[in-house]
């Protein structure tokens, strides 16, 4: 009995160390108040934000939010405890953002400061922690991320946070925030469905072509080596020669800037992942089952739908799911060449000096990238070929 | 029938198929039977074009292979390849049934035959149809690829090694059923083993290969008292060979005329199990009976008359 209960009340060795961080993040400043939004501002601790009516709550959520985390033996306690600490700064957010404001001035701004974000990589953290040692099945985890999403969109879509300078520079930016939205999920999502176009069929010609293959995994690998500005700085003039000599190319929106080398660019560096993860899922099927195959008549087109492509697709959709995830971070260089997407704010917002306005462009990213990640891993793990073995 | 004529495979300098010829008759059961490395398996496969001759041919009831396209060939011989090589997500019923989809059976006709294949194996339909190959034991597995190779009832059947993962209770019923299976039949099997015994067991005739060669070719009995080389003698089984001889005839060939004590053999029995009898219980005559009507008497010394080589 003893040692039982010695096992359930073991520490968890992350669970101490993101507590520890935790705790050190609560001493950094928890928000700043700037006198307008390009000044930096002055830092505050949590327990300074407000009256002792806001923070108290606040604080004991956080606090004990890092105790549950602790517990080794109960992944739930750390999981409801990383949602009630969340809850905690969120909570301190958007209770002390007016108070904060009133008297400082027309153009003041609050922002969440370094110990705000600390605790939320921290909260964040233990929650995958959590989530990694509950190992939920696919639906859980599809239910999951719904339920973050949804609480993400009640917290942002009933105002509570409309103090923030972020919100503020959203809500002075609506509409291009919404037209950057799209023009970054049309990049992110439309580069990968060409790749998909050429990568599928140029992989299966790679993997029934060991001579291709020789040139063209290196020759993508090398593409993917360029770094994007570079990438760009080849993309201008010669998109641009194209649109010149071409008018067809002209009217159809070819252009040396904007969209047309965005995509291109992003289109490029995805090929590498999906072209080498259709070689290797095609190369996963085992030789005996692919020679039985051929035994028993199957012509090469009938192996490689019934028998290669199917025990493939986990790997295959990896490499979609790695083509999508890099897309949709480097989607943001487009805004440097006017493509648009969520980069366009980056870069103004450096230009201004205006970090919330960074962050309105690189937060949605980091959102996006995440549950595209998110649910890439469930679609990888609902196509396994056998599925009783996976549970 | 199958003529191999003069057939060779040549890998890159090294020959591991030199020259074999052999004619094969339709409704028996040939054993290709060597150590590892022998050849069996490139034998077996230039038969069906998993590899191409680079000398000779092979021709089926005439027709040579090398006219027909590949995949209508091969789904005309059933193969059991060494090893199984299941496919791992489909289930047993659907991999029983792969020949059968690629011949566009009806559904129902598809579940018939793999229910039926089922319980000739042995294994329950209701607990196996459903199972993946990660979900059985080796042993399984095996019997579910030979199951496989025999769906579509093919008249030629080709057959590596496929009771290699069996025990040997398994494995005997196996060989029973299998024999079974080609009388009722009428298929033309043949077998790659690495072990005599089964050849001398199942095999209508038996071919032994050495180093790519066919070294001998002929009836199990020819194989054990005419062995052509040193190579094959020790295959057949050196001191062993007598009881193997013995293996090979039934009680029924020397019975006599006459009656004896003690507890009566079937005439089926072969003589290699009537010796251990006697043997055993210390008698040297034992009686015998056909269905259970007493049959005659069957004595030691007959037996060894048997078992003796060429002198
Ligand atoms: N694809 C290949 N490339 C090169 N050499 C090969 C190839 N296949 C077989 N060989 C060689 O040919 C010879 C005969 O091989 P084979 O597989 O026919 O032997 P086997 O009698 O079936 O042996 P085992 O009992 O071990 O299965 C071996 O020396 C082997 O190394
Ligand atoms: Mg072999």
């Amino acid at each position: 009995m003893k040692s039982v209960r010695a096992a359930e009340l073991r520490l968890s060795l992350p669970g101490l160390l993101l507590a520890a961080l935790g705790f050190l993040a609560l001493l950094a400043p928890f928000m700043t108040l700037a006198a307008n939004r390009i000044v930096a501002g002055e830092g505050l601790t949590a327990w300074h934000l407000a009256g002792p009516d806001v923070t108290l709550p606040g604080l004991i959520a956080i606090v004990s939010g890092l105790i549950l985390g602790l517990f080794a033996a109960w992944p739930k306690a750390r999981l409801i405890g990383a949602t009630l600490g969340l809850a905690g700064i969120v909570w301190l957010l958007s209770q002390s953002a007016s108070p904060l404001l009133e008297g400082a001035g027309e153009y003041a701004r609050v922002s969440p400061g370094l110990g705000f974000w600390c605790l939320l990589a921290v909260l964040m953290l233990v929650m995958a922690d959590a989530i990694t040692s509950l190992s939920p099945g696919p639906r859980t985890r599809i239910a999951l991320l719904a339920s973050m999403l949804g609480l993400l969109a009640i917290v942002l879509g009933t105002g509570l946070l409309s103090d923030l300078s972020i919100m503020q520079e959203y809500a002075s930016r609506k509409d291009a925030f919404h037209a950057a939205a799209l023009r970054h999920l049309t990049l992110a999502f439309g580069s990968l469905a060409s790749a998909t176009a050429i990568g599928i069929p140029l992989g299966i010609l790679c993997y029934h072509g060991p001579r291709l293959r020789k040139i063209a995994l290196p020759v993508l690998s090398f593409l993917q080596t360029i770094p994007s500005l570079a990438m760009f700085g080849i993309m201008i003039p010669l998109l641009g020669w194209v649109a010149n000599s071409y008018p067809a190319a002209k009217a159809m929106g070819i252009a040396g800037v904007g969209f047309a080398p965005a995509f291109l660019a992003l289109l490029l560096y995805s090929l590498l992942p999906v072209v080498a993860n259709m070689v290797a899922g095609l190369q996963s099927t085992p030789e005996k089952a692919r020679d039985a195959a051929r035994g028993m008549g199957m012509t090469t087109w009938q192996l490689l739908m019934r028998v290669e492509l199917p025990l493939g697709l986990p790997v295959i959709l990896a490499g979609l799911r790695i083509a999508l995830v890099q897309n949709i971070g480097l989607a943001v260089i487009a805004g440097l060449i006017g493509g648009g997407g969520f980069g366009t704010f980056v870069f103004q917002g450096l230009n201004q000096t205006a970090t919330d306005l960074i962050l309105l462009g690189a937060l949605p990213t980091v959102a996006l990238a995440l549950t595209a990640a998110i649910l890439m891993d469930v679609l990888v793990e609902l196509t396994n070929p056998t599925p009783r073995k996976a549970s | 029938m199958i003529e191999i004529d003069k057939i060779s495979k040549t890998y890159d300098g090294v020959t591991a198929v030199d020259e074999v010829s052999m004619v094969v008759d339709t409704a028996t059961i040939t054993v290709i039977v060597g150590t590892s490395g022998s050849g069996k398996t490139t034998l077996l496969r230039m038969i069906n074009r998993l590899v191409e001759p680079s000398s000779g041919e092979v021709r089926i009831n005439g027709e040579a292979t090398h006219t027909v396209a590949k995949t209508s060939l091969r789904r005309r011989i059933g193969y059991a390849i060494q090893g199984h090589g299941l496919f791992p997500h489909y289930t047993v019923a659907r991999n029983i049934g792969t020949v059968p989809t690629l011949l566009d059976w009806s559904q129902e006709k598809i579940d018939t035959r793999v229910d039926e294949l089922l319980d000739l194996f042995s294994m329950q339909p209701d607990k196996f149809r459903d199972r993946y190959p990660a979900e059985l034991s080796g042993g399984q597995q095996q019997r579910v690829g030979v199951a496989r190779a025999l769906a579509s009832r093919p008249d030629l059947l080709l057959m590596d090694e496929p009771f290699g993962a069996l025990d040997p209770i398994i494995r005997a019923h196996a060989q029973k059923d299998l024999r079974h299976i080609q009388r009722t039949l009428g298929s033309t099997i043949m077998l790659v083993t690495h072990d005599m015994e089964e050849a001398i067991q199942l095999g209508d005739r038996v071919a032994v290969m050495d180093a790519g060669r066919l070294v001998q070719y002929g009836t199990p009995a020819e194989i054990i008292q005419q062995p052509a080389t040193e190579f094959v003698a020790k295959m057949a089984g050196g001191v062993e060979r007598p009881l193997r001889l013995l293996s090979l005839y039934p009680v029924s060939d020397i019975i006599e005329e006459g009656t004896a004590e003690g507890e009566p053999l079937d005439a089926n029995t072969c003589l290699r199990d009537a010796l251990s009898i006697c043997l055993w219980s210390g008698r040297d005559v034992l009686p015998v009976v056909n269905e259970g009507v007493p049959a005659g008497r069957v004595t030691l010394a007959a037996i060894r008359a048997r078992a003796e080589g060429p002198t």
